[in-house]
């Protein structure tokens, strides 16, 4: 690895502005994307033999699309129409959905970091599978595109629990990923490649997907802001699906500022997928300022019982002061379906995901075993070989669910309760314009601490799963420490209100500097 | 001796005239080179996500209308999950609880008379891809062309009782889909292909036998032979102290004879749930309406209108409504001969005309004939312009060397004598050449008759009126 050069020394002074800052710096010619992804991709090559945050580097890749960036930035006519057509493609055909023209090149020279679970075109996506271990899928994600026709440039693939299974990134075919704020912990999963890599300096941004936490947990562990919109917000097309009517695309990065100008690009509408939404709900980013006085703040007595973790709990409820002392209104709220949120989750996820799983089959694509001697060997070694333990076993609690004569008494008794949950929500939001509480009810787990008790990890996600089952969108903000380790805020909003959300975690953050401390340990990296 | 009742149930798929597959942009089309019409969605490639073909859905709802069910507001995309190397995710995407079209029925014609068959639903779901295992030697090939290409299921009630009831249902489906065109009812390329569920009885239990289902059946004449294999088989097998085990079997025409192919015990788990990647379909009765002002008349309502507005008799009509081009036809011709009687021209349509298509293995569509030269000739024919006979020459003439029907017959001389001088003058030779003759026939052999007819007709090259030679003929003859 070469010296920075004055450029680079120049970039990496920059990373700790926000995304508007360092857009107009890459606007204004101050610095060249090439100069700012060549920064960002000498920490993220640094830092990866402590935290593993990334699966695949692939500098010139990046360096090629910082390139595009800069001819776009430079006002060049084939970079511009590149970027139209991305906007095009990400509506899907016959689409409506496409990019505004204010957007197309809005983020040129952005460097972010994608999970790597969303499908790009060149880039090999394994969805943290030795399954996919050398996928290259020949199409764009939705995200992908709509992200390209916004100009951004692709750091490179973050680690993940595979297919998204996890929420230690734990479960990653390429190893785990570690806490940069102690690295004897976990990140978070399932996205925890991402949290980490936003939470130590490693990129501005990155994508993450959510299907029961994934997005909030490790933002709030990592101590880091991140978005889950609402379900068909933002376009599954090319998102490996994991539990297809839960899984909902976002993003991480330093402030409630940023997410709006990211979510602006992300959220719209994509024919390919049947479960996106169209809607014309603005810019996000525009309702960042309005005044948060006189907005209810619903408190649900639920996610403050007996499970939830003092040092988190405190965090929370200072948070809580604060959003009261910002002139919003704390009324108390009843979740009373939640109690059965996780049980509920853990038939439709997996039973989803089984399905959603048998495509891996080593006839295709992806790993295939050396040996067998007929179909059935084909498929038991290929997928014994090619899926990891918790997949495994997400696979045979969905297949069992599933099966002829207990469908009825688990599938179709947790949709029950997915739509009492849902129905929980809607009474709760006649009296709050949004819920808050905590994201999780401890700090970051010890790593390997429930390698052999995966239920402990199933719980930890009481308070994130319910959001999932009722499609709502939700937020987790930096809000303070537990004994050193980051503590999140999570706030809900009602369905298609991601303005709102933004709107107080931007409030919230303009009072408060919990979304602005560092890991002591990465905190030289940002200069 | 027991007597047996025979009954019969019918599972066929049919697939759906679109352009593009049920779920992908991909093309639909028959005999491209293996794997070329396969896109992302059909090769089941992580991330890819289905999205339902609105004329797919729409030729579902013309096969409702079409058969008098009841088209559901929200049916409901499901998975089928089975494990095989034709099909790519893993599942089928099929409706299982929430079909999207609900009952209905066909009525049959057999050699018993008319007879109603109640569908119990129709579904929409993909096909898988073929696997391939004679083209390689130790390997198996896998061709994803026919992957996610439309398929609608038409399942009917156990309502037949025989393999010519059975035949006959099939045969009316096959005509109704391809005459409100929403399958090309190509039975070699599989387009339209039975499953047919069989058990017996003995006369007069209520309680149904256990059933075997014969698979993919892509003939009339395989189903038939299908079915009567597996009746004998089953009522043999009871008879012989047996008793029949549910199976799912396979006819093997080189042998004439079903075997089994897997049985119950083996039955998969499918683990079907509802698609969560597809919201439920909802059609509302704006769409339902459209589909009803753009059907065509369909072949019920139609034979029924030849019956009782025509006044065809019930075996000319069901003729002309065996095919929705028939019938087409015969509509053109009798708006080419405009006044002449509807049951002469579906006499010629019926007759001549279907004999030559016979003769020279063709459809009706390609008729060497069209609509306007024999509504023209018909109408010729009934003005007295040509005979009966000379209409059968200029119909042949037609056939083979084509043209104008009226510049034939001024052409070729074909019209008819009416000209009573004229065929006086002959007939009045004929008498005084055949003098014995008309002495037989004075004498009270009156069959003597068709002899001068006979000669009238050959002397003037069958183109005396035959009405009047009749006449004149008598006053001659009475002397």
């Amino acid at each position: 690895m070469s010296a920075p050069t004055p450029a680079q020394d120049k970039a990496l002074a920059l990373p700790d502005r926000g995304l508007r800052s360092l857009t107009q710096a890459l606007a204004q010619r101050e610095i060249s994307a090439v100069d700012l992804a060549g920064a960002f991709l000498q920490r993220l090559e640094a830092a990866q033999p402590t935290l593993n945050s990334c699966i695949t580097l692939d500098r010139e890749r990046s360096l090629q699309e910082a390139a595009a960036a800069d001819a776009l930035l430079g006002g060049s006519e084939d970079a511009k129409a590149a970027a139209r057509a991305a906007a095009t493609t990400a509506a899907g055909p016959g689409g409506q959905g496409a990019l505004p023209g204010g957007l197309i090149g809005a983020l040129a020279g952005i460097p972010v970091l994608h999970k790597d679970i969303f499908c790009a075109e060149g880039w090999r996506t394994t969805c943290g599978s030795r399954m996919l271990e050398n996928f290259v899928a020949p199409y764009d994600a939705g995200v992908i595109s709509r992200f390209k026709a916004a100009g951004t440039v692709s750091l490179g693939r973050a680690n993940m629990d595979e297919f998204a299974m996890g929420s230690t990134n734990e479960h990653s075919f390429f190893g785990a990923v570690r806490n940069p704020w102690d690295l004897q912990r976990v990140p978070g999963g399932s996205s925890g490649g991402s949290a980490a890599a936003v939470a130590a300096g490693l990129a501005p941004a990155a994508t993450g997907t959510d299907t029961g936490g994934s997005i909030r947990q490790p933002a709030a562990w990592c101590g880091v802001s991140g978005i889950k919109p609402t379900y068909g917000r933002v376009s599954r097309f090319g998102m490996i699906a994991f539990a297809s009517s839960l899984d909902q695309g976002g993003a991480f990065a330093r402030s409630a500022d940023d997410l709006a100008l990211l979510l602006d690009v992300m959220a719209g509408h994509d024919t390919r997928d049947s479960t996106s939404v169209l809607r014309q709900d603005g810019a996000f980013s525009a309702s960042l300022g309005q005044d948060v006085r006189g907005l209810r703040v619903g408190v649900p007595k639920e996610w403050f019982g007996t499970g939830l973790g003092a040092g988190v709990g405190a965090a929370v409820q200072t948070a809580l002061d604060q959003l009261q002392a910002l002139g919003c209104e704390l009324v108390a709220v009843t979740l009373p379906a939640s109690a059965q949120a996780i049980p509920a989750y853990y038939v439709i996820a997996p039973a989803e995901a089984s399905s959603n799983l048998s495509r891996f089959d080593g006839v295709r694509f992806g790993h295939r075993a050396a040996e067998y001697h007929d179909l059935n060997e084909l498929y038991e070694r290929s997928r014994g070989e090619g899926f990891g333990a918790e997949v495994k076993r997400r696979i045979l609690i969905g297949s069992y669910v599933l099966s002829h004569g207990y469908y009825d008494a688990y599938y179709l008794q947790a949709q029950k309760v997915r739509r009492l949950i849902a129905d929980d929500f809607a009474r709760a939001f006649a009296g709050c314009d949004l819920i808050a509480g905590p994201v999780t009810p401890g700090s970051a787990f010890a790593l390997g601490s429930n390698s052999s008790d995966p239920t402990a990890m199933y719980l930890a996600d009481i308070y994130t799963i319910p959001v999932n089952l009722a499609g709502l969108p939700a937020m987790s903000v930096p809000a303070g420490f537990d004994q050193g380790l980051p503590v999140g805020l999570q706030l809900v909003a009602p369905w298609w209100q991601e303005g709102r959300l933004l709107q107080v975690a931007h409030a919230y953050q303009r009072a408060t500097d919990w979304h602005q401390r560092r890991p002591p340990a990465f905190s030289g990296a940002a200069a | 001796m027991t007597t047996w009742e025979v009954v019969i149930g019918l599972e066929t798929h049919a697939q759906l005239s679109t352009q593009s597959k049920i779920f992908s942009g991909a093309a639909t089309a028959f005999g491209a080179e293996p794997n070329t019409q396969a896109c992302a969605v059909d090769l089941g490639l992580p991330g890819v996500l289905p999205v339902i073909n609105r004329g797919a859905v729409e030729r579902a709802i013309r096969f409702g209308l079409a058969v008098g069910a009841h088209i559901a507001p929200r049916s409901v995309f499901a998975r089928k999950n089975y494990f095989y190397p034709d099909l790519p995710k893993g599942y089928q995407i099929s409706q299982f609880e929430l079909p999207v079209v609900v009952g209905g029925g066909l009525t049959i014609q057999t050699s018993q008379g008319e007879k109603r068959v109640r569908l119990t639903r129709a579904h929409l779901e993909e096909d898988a891809g073929k696997s391939l295992h004679e083209d390689f030697v130790g390997l198996s090939g896998v061709d994803l062309n026919r992957a996610g290409t439309p398929l609608l299921e038409i399942v009917t009630e156990p309502d037949m009782r025989s393999a010519e009831e059975a035949v006959a249902y099939a045969r009316a489906l096959h005509a109704l889909v391809r005459w409100i065109e929403i399958c090309d009812g190509n039975m070699q390329e599989g387009s339209f292909r039975c499953d047919v569920n069989v058990s017996v009885r003995p006369l007069g239990q209520a309680a149904y036998g256990t059933r075997c289902e014969i698979k993919n059946l892509n003939s009339f004449r395989f189903i038939e032979r299908a079915i009567e294999c597996e009746v004998k088989r089953q009522i043999e097998l009871i008879e012989d102290g047996g008793t029949v085990v549910q199976q799912t079997r396979l006819y093997d025409p080189d042998r004439d004879e079903t075997r089994s192919m897997r049985s119950k015990e083996d039955a998969m788990d499918y683990r079907y749930f509802p698609d969560p990647d597809l919201p439920p379909l909802c059609i509302d009765d704006s769409w339902i309406d459209r589909v009803r002002g753009n059907l065509p008349e369909l072949p019920e309502a139609r034979r029924t209108r030849y019956q009782d507005t025509l006044g065809l008799g019930q075996y000319d009509a069901a003729l002309l409504t065996a095919s929705r081009e028939a019938g087409d036809y015969f509509e053109a011709v009798r708006a080419a001969a405009a006044g002449v009687d509807a049951k002469l021209c579906a006499n010629w349509v019926n007759g001549e005309l279907a004999a030559a298509l016979n003769r020279a293995d063709l459809e009706v569509t390609h008729s060497l004939v069209s609509p306007a030269q024999l509504g023209t000739l018909l109408q010729r024919l009934a003005d007295g312009t040509v005979s009966g006979k000379i209409a059968k020459e200029l119909f042949e003439i037609l056939w083979t060397e084509g043209g104008d029907v009226d510049a034939i017959i001024d052409a070729r001389g074909l019209r008819q004598i009416s000209d009573s001088g004229a065929l006086q003058a002959v007939l009045e030779q004929l008498l005084a050449e055949n003098p014995a003759q008309v002495a037989e026939y004075r004498g009270g052999k009156e069959k003597v008759f068709g002899f001068f007819v006979g000669k009238a007709m050959k002397v003037t090259g069958g183109k005396a009126n035959p009405a009047q030679l009749n006449e004149l003929l008598k006053t001659l003859l009475a002397g």
